[in-house]
């Protein structure tokens, strides 16, 4: 579904800071997967996610989506395949636009934007419909300013969002990174709902080892801009944390993981 | 009664310079962007008007040709920050200051006067005194004021609901999410540059009517008005937040400091210290609003203490 070949970015090229965070990057994407990514901090996990949705180019290799190579395409243009949720709950809605605002544009994703009202009635309904599955009480919130809402609330709006329209493949930054444990939890849990209701293809970059394990049905572990072990099925299912620790020690040049990422 | 007088006028002048003040609206606060182009696209609109009835053009369609005029300076400093990616400020201000030479190669000189042609308002006048209604020239100027401001806000209104209005107004708020929808920024800043410099530039036509002259200097500091008829409309409605009575809210803002200046002016200054007013009004209308909610901080803070004293 999505291949990616030979995938390369460096950063700040030419100068002292130079920093090669995508290192002729492999991965193949079935339709279905449900993919965790981890890896310690500058792994290229979420340069990997952006290079896919095209927030800066990539320096070299290809991305290939359905059998159409993407990697030259402006990051606008490829949306209409992608769903995306940010680490940042902030970064995912306009915060001075109304609830069914906000919808109304993701619902438009990658569509052709005209002069017809940006928010048909019949649409409400829908929304309000959406909005109950999450239950967060949110459906009856409609007209209120997204920015009166809580980061777990804005953040479980954002996932709604980016699923409104079933996306070819959904793309999550550490998108529970942000949230106190609770809500961490019931946003992760709306993540695997929502996932395994539209039946989609998601990437999952998560900080949280035991949820890359809980989650999913594969999991890519990633050092310096490359991926350094896949795992599927059954064998993903038996892992532990420490299993995990252990591997990254041995297959990892070092650098590696924080405490925060044990929890 | 020469004071009510000089309300009618600073009426008149509010609701025609409110207008230019929606125009700074829409780039100030629903996109978020700087755009300094405004003290050019107002005279901009003004000369056009001007030398367009100075050659027997007839003043509606005059109107239109500036306001064309106007929406492509937007179109000039949306390209400057688009496509040469000059930083928002600098990019209105080379727009800016680019116009004031084109001003003065559309008129061919540094002003141009109108008292012998005919204008909108003269129009209206004269229309009013055949049907036995003699008005004087300020109030001809509220009625024109009013159908103008009127229509600019339905329209305004009805283009920021639409799908594309509704994406400028989320690029105002966060650009990643929209590029993350689908939609270029770059077009939508584009867009809003050329709307907010087209209903400067009206401003400037319909100023340029009123006053009986148009002159190359007349918009400086054109744009501190505009934003401070913003803040004076949000200080004072302050709990407003639908997006229409926003946009009423700006032109009464814009309204008070024509009355402002007015009463400024009644007190004995000369109109030569109007530019320094303009900015002591602004910069008290930004910081009033910040002292009052410190002051109801700094109560709460006090009411905290004590009770935890009381305790």
């Amino acid at each position: 579904m999505l291949i990616i070949e030979n995938l390369t970015k460096t950063f700040d090229p030419g100068t002292v800071n130079e920093k090669k965070v995508i290192d002729r990057l492999n991965l193949q994407i079935s339709a279905g997967d449900f993919i965790t990514v981890i890896g310690g901090n500058g792994a290229g996990k979420s340069t990997m996610l952006n290079l896919i949705c095209g927030v800066y180019p990539a320096d070299g290799g290809k991305i290939i989506l359905a059998g159409n190579e993407i990697q030259d395409m402006p990051e606008h243009k490829r949306a209409k395949d992608f769903g995306r949720v940010f680490q940042d709950p902030l970064m995912g809605t306009a915060a001075n636009m109304q609830l069914a605002e906000n919808l109304a544009l993701a619902f438009r994703r990658g569509k052709r934007r005209g002069l017809s009202w940006g928010i048909l009635e019949e649409e409400r309904e829908l929304y309000q419909k959406r909005l109950a599955t999450l239950g967060l009480g949110l459906e009856d919130r409609l007209n209120d300013k997204i920015g009166l809402l809580s980061g777990g609330q804005r953040q479980a709006v954002t996932l709604l969002m980016a699923t409104l329209n079933a996306p070819k493949l959904l793309l999550l930054d550490e998108h529970t990174a942000a949230l106190d444990p609770n809500t961490a939890e019931i946003v992760l849990n709306l993540t695997d709902k929502i996932i395994s209701e539209q039946n989609l293809t998601a990437l999952m970059v998560t900080h949280n080892m035991q949820a890359a394990i809980d989650h999913g049905n594969r999991l890519i572990m990633m050092d310096k801009g490359n991926i350094i072990y896949d795992v599927r099925g059954p064998e993903k299912q038996k892992l532990k944390v420490e299993d995990l620790l252990r591997l990254f020690q041995e297959l990892s040049s070092g650098g590696g993981f924080s405490d925060s990422m044990l929890g | 009664m020469q004071f009510l007088l000089a309300v009618e006028g600073a009426v008149a002048q509010g609701l025609l310079w409110s207008i230019l003040a929606l125009g700074s609206y829409i780039t100030f606060r629903l996109l978020n962007f700087t755009d300094m182009t405004v003290d050019g696209s107002f005279t901009t609109g003004a000369c056009v008007t001007a030398i367009c009835i100075a050659n027997g053009i007839p003043p509606v369609l005059a109107l239109l040709v500036s306001l064309s005029a106007g929406s492509f300076a937007g179109a000039i400093t949306g390209f400057l920050h688009n496509k040469l990616e000059i930083p928002e400020v600098l990019a209105g201000i080379l727009t800016q200051i680019s116009l004031y030479s084109i001003n003065l190669r559309i008129m061919g000189r540094a002003n141009q006067q109108l008292l012998q042609y005919d204008t909108i308002f003269k129009q209206l006048q004269n229309l009013l005194a055949e049907i036995g209604l003699n008005l004087s020239s300020d109030r001809v100027a509220i009625i024109i004021g009013l159908i103008f401001v009127t229509i600019v806000i339905i329209v305004l209104y009805w283009f920021f609901g639409t799908e594309i209005g509704s994406i400028i107004r989320a690029t105002g708020n966060n650009e990643a999410m929209v590029r993350a929808l689908g939609q270029n920024t770059e077009n939508t800043k584009f867009i809003a540059l050329i709307i907010a410099n087209s209903c400067i530039a009206l401003a400037g036509s319909l100023v340029g009517m009123y006053q009986g002259a148009a002159d190359v200097g007349m918009g400086a500091g054109a744009i501190v008005i505009g934003l401070a008829s913003i803040v004076i409309g949000e200080v004072i409605l302050r709990r407003v937040i639908a997006f229409g009575s926003k946009m009423v809210a700006v032109v009464i803002g814009s309204i008070i400091y024509r009355i402002i200046v007015a009463l400024v002016l009644q007190l004995g200054l000369s109109t030569n210290d109007l530019k320094l007013i303009t900015a002591i009004i602004v910069a008290l209308a930004l910081f009033l609003p910040n002292a009052v909610s410190k002051h109801y901080a700094k109560k709460a803070r006090e009411l905290a203490a004590k009770e935890t004293n009381d305790a």
